[in-house]
């Protein structure tokens, strides 16, 4: 109870500092982080379809910060955290209807085959626009 | 959509009950199939340039798949932004305030982007 100290030695919580990584949870941890990008980068898909309506000026303004180096950095980024937030947001409603991958090894496996989707999925996709 | 507890419970201790869950999933299930055809659409439209991508989001069946992938995503991302903020702000007043932005934030980028889809969609033939 509060107040009264902690005479047990039973553990606490861990804090996020002292937690040992593993994979659910940096998969867990990147969902987030990933959907508050996205958030952002919706703003910026805002903007290029209001600069698409607005006229020709106003696109290639848009058109030159997309073509900048910043500009392609983040696309990439942003490609990455659509896929990332993809694949895990699947493997969420799994979990929620089927309700299999639960199994820590499996989890673990899945994880890990989200981060790898994400990168390799982005670094194709990039490959084939400036291709074709 | 409600669920059948609900209703013979109200509304539970959170005030909420599992819409906001339900909500989510719902609007997730509808991006599964909108985002996959987005990625590949806003690829071909960005490399067509100005006319080429005036031309594309003003095909009727882009102009629709378009405002239905901005409703789904922005709701979703309300209801995303709503948790972190209730998770992270424990100061009541900054909570509300930051729980308002979003609100307002997002619907004033629903506001702007399916008007500008629905402009040039409609200014195309003119």
């Amino acid at each position: 109870m509060a107040g009264q100290g902690r005479a047990d030695s039973r553990p606490l919580s861990p804090h996020l500092q002292i937690w040992k990584w593993h994979w659910t949870m940096a998969g867990s941890i990147f969902h987030r982080v990933s959907g508050l990008g996205l958030y952002g980068g919706a703003f910026l898909i805002g903007a290029w379809l209001v600069a698409l309506a607005t006229g020709p000026e106003a696109y290639a303004f848009v058109e030159m910060i997309a073509f900048s180096l910043p500009g392609q950095i983040l696309l990439f980024l942003w490609s990455m955290a659509v896929l990332y937030h993809f694949a895990n947001g699947l493997r969420h409603l799994i979990w929620d209807g089927p309700m299999i991958g639960f199994n820590p090894g499996v989890a673990s496996l899945w994880s890990m085959f989200n981060f790898a989707f994400a990168i390799i999925g982005a670094a194709v996709i990039w490959s084939l626009a400036s291709f074709y | 959509m409600t669920t059948s507890a609900k209703s013979v419970r109200g509304l539970g201790s959170a005030g909420a009950g599992t819409q906001h869950h339900i909500r989510q999933r719902v609007t997730a299930v509808a991006l599964l199939f909108l985002v996959p055809w987005f990625l590949y659409s806003i690829i071909v439209a960005c490399k067509a340039g100005y006319e080429g991508a005036l031309t594309w989001v003003a095909q009727p069946v882009n102009a629709i798949l378009l405002i239905l992938t901005l409703s789904a995503a922005l709701y979703h991302m309300r209801l995303g932004i709503q948790v972190v903020i209730e998770d992270y702000i424990a100061k009541s007043g900054t909570r509300q305030a930051l729980l308002i932005l979003n609100t307002f934030a997002v619907i004033a980028l629903a506001a702007a982007t399916i008007l500008s889809v629905l402009k040039i969609w409609f200014t195309a033939g003119a």
